[in-house]
């Protein structure tokens, strides 16, 4: 069950693993998340179905080495078993035809955007993507979204590659360039904050997909609640994917960081 | 005269049920005083999680309670059960001695008999029945205690007998979550012969079971022998599956799943939508008990983290309140507050779990209900603003409703508050069955007798059918399903065959 079959370091920090899951591979959206725990004290995590592959049984999973139990996942290799594995959950994207869409990815948001790029531009989108990333060495995926999307454009924050700036500075710079119909914009909150400001700014419909704090990830814990339009929703199970417009970003910021403290004890030893 | 009570009266007749009856008089059985729970020491127990508060009766203690009971030729307390176990027969191996007997006759009626014995709210249903409280008004005879001494006895004389299975038909079923409702459903099911598979969505099987009650009230390892019962007597368990995502019913049915019991669950937390409810420090209780009874988040080798607190404030009066703030107590917390709306009298919670709370000294803050919470200059709570109630006229419920006495506003200090104000059926599921009819409190309607509801091969029962209620109920729920499950099986295949 949930064998790894490949392994592949994208960037310093950042790991693809192609895990066999015959049922999630046939059964996910675009958008859908798993929940994985690495042995048998592990956390519960959340983690968006990148790909999947229907004829090997297979879903790609991307993930960032950022704490103690990304951390874990991490360390397994190719043969070996990801202890538990559930999904997909969440809702799936609302894919439709609408005219022009501006999908926008920072960092290692740039995998969860993957799919939606590609389910775009299957339906008959036109796709202008725009990646960024600290550095050259972080950038993921590029080559992937240059084939769903009419234009790719790099924005590097210290200019190693692409171009110097960030992600909200391409963007402006589409849509004052041409009309944009649709926004969908994944990466660290606090750029989708501001993404959000920006789209906002020139009205333009705009879907984030957010990566609360959750346990169990099918609606029973809370953990992951977010303020949209002025009420409160589950990530879980209403979301990911929410109108970028409406969600209370300060909150949610504050949020991610609920259990700040007891993460940093974990990362120490120091439980 | 029922089927069920034509055997009961067959037991009773018994040579040995007989003798016994007449070995004692009843006015000496009269006599005997109830028996007290054995149980680890306030101060001692509150340190740990992991001891379990009462620790089950002697053998001599049970024998001697087992003699309380008059073996009455009505049984009233038979009715109060939701699983209609025959009572006296087991309470009456229990004196003869005979308690792997008296294991056994628990297990023809229920899948968890220790979850049971220690769970249940016996003091509203079977012995709220007993002779000794209808008619002489004096303490029941201790069945709850008695039927938790039977199964452990069982249990750790190594002598765990499996009941009969009749020969498998064939047929596939399955249920749908693994808490009380689909471990009943199930144990049912496959001593029909049917073939019984168990899907759940978390990692572990038991559902409320294992992320909800607490350690020091059900320890995991016993609901995981009751488990491995089921297994041994050919249930299959399949965890990490959600059903209508996994897989789709129409997936199951291409399997050869023939008819489902819906048992999902109250899987989601009500909070009261008041400002600051969304600020960290702020959870309900099921993300508190989830991430210590299921992730065991207490323990130093736990990968998932916890709030400690030192000043918790729980709200509610339930038994999820009670398990929230003695939780809180044992991880730590200098001031465990549980916060009730209402006064002690209307307290949902067992009598039991009030009176333990109490003596490990959680504070009880009564007709006080939070509007607002407040948050330090890091953005984590500090303080809850608490409105002073008081009690006017009954409500819907009967009980007392609470008013808020005008003005009487004022703070207390806290660095975690737990929401433990109830569930709501778990949307998953019906959100998948398009055709399912539901009713205005989003659970799925059932025929209360089959619980078979408006999709013919589909039944359903436990908290998404009643919105938050027991363990025993969701049993007896998943026994009933199960007997018209089968019925309903039967006459389609008979049909089959005739046609």
């Amino acid at each position: 069950m949930n064998k790894i079959v490949e392994k592949k370091q994208l960037s310093e920090n950042v790991f693809k693993f192609v895990v066999e899951a015959p049922m999630i591979a046939r059964s996910r959206k675009p958008g859908n998340f798993v929940i994985l725990r690495v042995g048998s004290k592990g956390e519960r995590i959340p983690l968006t179905i990148v790909n999947s592959d229907l004829e090997k049984g297979t879903i790609t999973l991307i993930v960032q080495n950022v704490g103690l139990s990304s951390g874990k996942l991490c360390q397994l290799n190719q043969g070996e078993e990801i202890t538990d594995l559930v999904g997909p959950l969440g809702k799936a994207t609302h894919i439709h035809k609408v005219g022009t869409i501006l999908a926008l990815g920072g960092g290692v948001g740039i995998a969860p955007l993957y799919p939606i790029v590609e389910a775009f531009k299957k339906a008959g989108n036109r796709v202008i993507t725009v990646l960024a990333a600290r550095n050259r060495e972080l950038l993921i995926l590029e080559e992937e979204m240059r084939q769903w999307s009419d234009e790719v454009i790099v924005m590097t924050d210290d200019g190693s590659y692409g171009r110097k700036g960030l992600v909200t500075e391409g963007a402006e710079e589409v849509i004052k360039r041409e009309k944009v119909d649709e926004c969908v914009a994944i990466g660290p909150a606090i750029m989708m904050k501001f993404c959000a400001l920006l789209t906002k700014k020139y009205n333009i419909p705009t879907q984030v997909s957010l990566n609360t704090i959750m346990v169990d990830g099918t609606g029973m814990c809370g953990a992951c609640r977010v303020t949209v339009n002025g009420e409160t929703k589950f990530t879980c199970v209403d979301g990911p994917e929410f109108n970028a417009h409406q969600i209370d970003f300060d909150e949610m910021l504050k949020r991610l960081q609920a259990y700040k403290r007891e993460e940093d004890q974990a990362r120490t030893g120091k439980k | 005269m029922t089927a069920a009570k034509e055997k009961q009266q067959q037991e009773r007749n018994q040579e040995w049920r007989t003798e016994l009856r007449k070995a004692v008089p009843n006015k000496d059985r009269l006599a005997i005083e109830r028996v007290k729970m054995n149980e680890v020491e306030p101060h001692e127990r509150n340190k740990s999680q992991n001891i379990e508060v009462n620790r089950g009766l002697t053998p001599e203690q049970a024998q001697r309670e087992a003699s309380r009971c008059m073996d009455c030729a009505n049984p009233t307390c038979i009715e109060g059960c939701p699983v209609s176990i025959d009572i006296p027969r087991f309470i009456k191996y229990i004196e003869r001695g005979q308690f792997l007997n008296a294991a056994a006759t628990l297990k023809e009626f229920s899948a968890l008999p220790a979850v049971c014995g220690r769970v249940c709210p016996q003091e509203k249903q079977c012995e709220i029945k007993c002779f000794y409280t209808q008619k002489m008004k004096k303490a029941p005879v201790a069945i709850g205690y008695l039927e938790r001494f039977a199964a452990d006895y069982e249990r750790e004389s190594g002598k765990i007998q499996i009941p009969d299975v009749a020969p498998g038909n064939g047929i596939k079923v399955a249920a749908i979550g693994s808490g009380p409702a689909s471990l009943s459903f199930a144990g049912d099911m496959i001593k029909f012969g049917y073939e019984v598979t168990v899907f759940e969505a978390l990692h572990e099987i038991g559902g409320v079971l294992k992320y909800g009650i607490p350690e020091f009230r059900l320890p995991n390892a016993i609901v995981d022998v009751e488990l491995e019962n089921l297994k041994n007597m050919g249930v299959r368990f399949e965890k990490n599956f959600v059903v209508g995502r996994t897989a789709t019913f129409d997936d199951l049915k291409e399997l050869g799943y023939e008819c489902f019991f819906i048992g999902s669950g109250a899987g989601l937390p009500n909070f009261m939508n008041i400002p600051g409810e969304n600020l960290n420090g702020v959870m309900s209780s099921n993300e508190y008990l989830t991430r210590v009874n299921l992730m065991a988040a207490n323990q130093e080798d736990s990968d998932t983290p916890v709030l400690r607190g030192k000043k918790v404030a729980v709200i509610g009066g339930g038994n999820t309140a009670m398990d929230a703030v003695r939780t809180a107590i044992r991880l730590g917390a200098e001031k465990a507050m549980l916060i009730y709306r209402r006064s002690r009298e209307e307290m949902p919670a067992r009598v039991e779990e009030v009176k333990h709370a109490e003596e490990e000294g959680v504070e009880f803050h009564n007709l006080a209900n939070p509007i607002e919470y407040l948050a330090n200059a890091e953005g984590r709570v500090a303080k809850v603003r608490l409105q002073r109630m008081q009690l006017g006229e009954p409500d819907a419920s009967g009980r007392r409703r609470p008013v808020p006495i005008e003005g009487a506003i004022d703070e207390m200090d806290i660095d975690i508050a737990i929401v433990a104000i109830g569930v709501s059926p778990n949307p998953l599921i019906p959100a998948c069955l398009p055709g399912l009819k539901m009713t205005r409190w989003h659970t799925i309607e059932v025929n209360e007798e089959t619980m078979q509801t408006s999709i013919p091969e589909f039944f359903a029962g436990g908290d998404i059918v009643r919105g938050g209620a027991t363990v025993i109920l969701a049993m007896g729920d998943g026994r009933r399903a199960a007997a018209s499950m089968h019925k309903y099986l039967t006459d389609k295949h008979a049909g089959k065959e005739n046609k």
